[in-house]
């Protein structure tokens, strides 16, 4: 009953992006796209988003659907590469702005929007940032103040698009695993976009593997080991064996 | 031994400035602001010196002058005002959408900058008056626009149109779209994405075109006194009184009006500065690079 999506597919001009996807992501499960730049899983995610639209398919949240709704009306939070905060606010108003937004007859109360920021803020390790600006904050504070942004709104349904690329090896490491935490602990499905197959193997419960627009293959990280379905995938994930081994051997 | 040499070069380098050349396009700078804006303007406050304060409060007080200072400022705002927001929707039209004819659109805006004023005055004369296409037109609706305060109002707007836009265009060009999709994907309206997101954005740009508009329409004065009409106490501007006092050879008189026009647009040029450099300073080094951008100052002649 999460998200489904059936058939969807994207073209630029006479370049196809996206070739008839499907996927389905379940309730509180965290399923990476993975694949090489240009393999569509950006486009994907946009069109999940609402920020762009397919061409042909649907989109299903929930048995509703939401294949033409507007972005704004579809109450997924979204955590972008170059981290997207508003540079003229503070952390703590970053985090209030989807909350504030809302029409006055589902807008919490004053009170009500501090208390849920300090909570967000504090869960992401960041409570005591609050009255900083975007541009006293480091990569990785940053990444943390968009997340909390985006789970403010307490969404459906959590989009990450390449969230970590811009920071260095050591900050990807533990804010990887803050996400993790975080994700499981709100209760939410969410959908990661890498290109690093580390990333993906250590953070989803599942992995969609993406070739030129297509899902070549969906599956747990140990299917994808075990019996890739594709000589790409085989070749896409060749590294992982020994990443797979280590992991075993602990 | 390497690392002790790369250490010492370290050392010596960032005694020096980083940038070369400090020295040579400072002195070059000052000289040329000296030359241009400051001899000028010295003379200026050289010729308001000979006068005692008690003179000088006597021309600024005159009945003629205040009302020239009422018809110019309220004149200037007006243009101001127009040009603040018409400037903030063209650079949205040009820098949002594509549609057939954009180039040359860009290009016209910058024409009032190029058109000598008289000729525009003098066309705007031409348009405005009873028998002109616009004068017709509004003349059977009983409006006159020549030779009123809402001409001198057109003749100013005219002028200073290029600085509504030009200031606040580069900034929205700037603009990351990624800031705007966060916000819609947290649920904002498109105007509350406008109003919350990206007007805050360009807020010191637009501060800074309207200051610039206003300081221009004061000291406009080619394309005024073309259709301006000139009535002492109803439409005279104050370039024009600055004027009128000098072929008097009034030199005091003169500098008194041109010292306070002056005066009046350097405080709104650096209340302008002071409040564009609050409102940007918790942006990124990179977000305040539109700062570094030229302050035209043009005044009484």
């Amino acid at each position: 009953m999460g998200l489904e999506i059936e058939n969807v597919s994207k073209s630029y001009g006479s370049n196809l992006v996206l070739d008839a996807v499907d996927l389905d992501v379940q309730p509180g499960e965290f399923v990476a796209l993975l694949g090489p730049s240009g393999s569509g899983k950006t486009t994907l995610l946009r069109i999940i988003a609402g920020l762009q639209f397919a061409e042909g398919g649907r989109l299903v949240m929930e048995g509703e659907d939401i294949t033409g709704l507007e972005a704004r009306l579809r109450r997924f939070g979204m955590v972008f590469q170059s981290y997207a905060l508003f540079e003229h606010m503070s952390v703590a108003d970053n985090t209030a702005f989807g909350l504030k937004m809302r029409p006055r007859g589902s807008r919490p109360s004053r009170s009500g929007i501090g208390e849920r920021v300090k909570t967000l803020l504090d869960m992401a390790e960041i409570g005591h940032l609050a009255e900083r600006y975007p541009s006293q904050l480091s990569g990785g504070q940053r990444q943390r103040v968009a997340l909390a942004r985006a789970l403010a709104i307490e969404p459906r349904l959590l989009l990450l698009d390449e969230p970590f690329s811009a920071l260095d090896t050591k900050i990807r490491k533990g804010l990887r695993s803050a996400l993790r935490d975080l994700q499981r602990k709100v209760g939410i499905s969410a959908i990661l976009v890498t290109h690093d197959q580390e990333e993906a193997f250590e953070i989803a419960d599942r992995i969609a593997v993406m070739s030129e627009g297509r899902i070549e293959q969906f599956g747990t990280a140990e299917e994808l080991l075990r019996t890739p379905a594709s000589p790409f995938v085989a070749e896409f994930l060749e590294g992982m064996a020994n990443y797979e081994n280590q992991g075993a051997g602990i | 031994m390497s690392t002790s040499i790369s250490h010492a070069s370290r050392q010596r380098s960032s005694a020096r400035r980083v940038i070369p050349g400090f020295g040579l396009t400072l002195g070059v700078t000052l000289l040329f602001v000296c030359l241009i804006i400051l001899l000028p303007l010295s003379a200026l406050f050289f010729q308001l010196g000979q006068l005692g304060f008690a003179d000088y409060w006597r021309i600024i007080s005159s009945d003629r002058t205040l009302a020239a200072f009422r018809v110019t400022i309220s004149a200037a705002l007006m243009a101001t005002v127009f040009n603040a927001c018409f400037g903030l929707l063209l650079a949205w039209v040009i820098v949002r959408y594509k549609f057939p004819g954009k180039r040359l659109l860009d290009a016209l805006i910058d024409l009032p900058f190029a058109l000598p004023t008289a000729v525009a005055g003098i066309a705007l004369v031409a348009l405005y008056d009873r028998n002109g296409w616009m004068g017709m037109l509004l003349a059977e609706m009983n409006i006159k626009v020549a030779y009123t305060w809402w001409g001198i109002a057109i003749a100013m707007t005219f002028t200073s149109v290029p600085f509504g836009v030009r200031t606040v265009q580069p900034v929205m060009e700037s603009l990351k779209l990624d800031i705007e999709e966060a916000a819609q994907t947290l649920g904002a309206r498109d105007i509350q994405v406008f109003r919350h997101i990206i007007f805050p954005q360009l807020w010191p740009s637009f501060i800074m075109g309207a200051s610039l508009a206003f300081a221009r329409s004061l000291g406009e004065f080619g394309a005024v006194i073309f259709i301006a009409g000139n009535m002492p106490y109803k439409t005279e501007i104050a370039s024009l009184l600055i004027m009128i006092r000098l072929d008097e050879y009034d030199f005091p008189a003169a500098s008194a009006i041109a010292g306070t026009l002056l005066l009046l647009a350097l405080v709104v040029l650096v209340l302008a500065n002071i409040a564009t450099g609050r409102a940007g300073r918790h942006l990124s080094r990179e977000a305040k690079g539109w700062q570094l951008q030229p302050c035209i100052l043009r005044c009484a002649p």
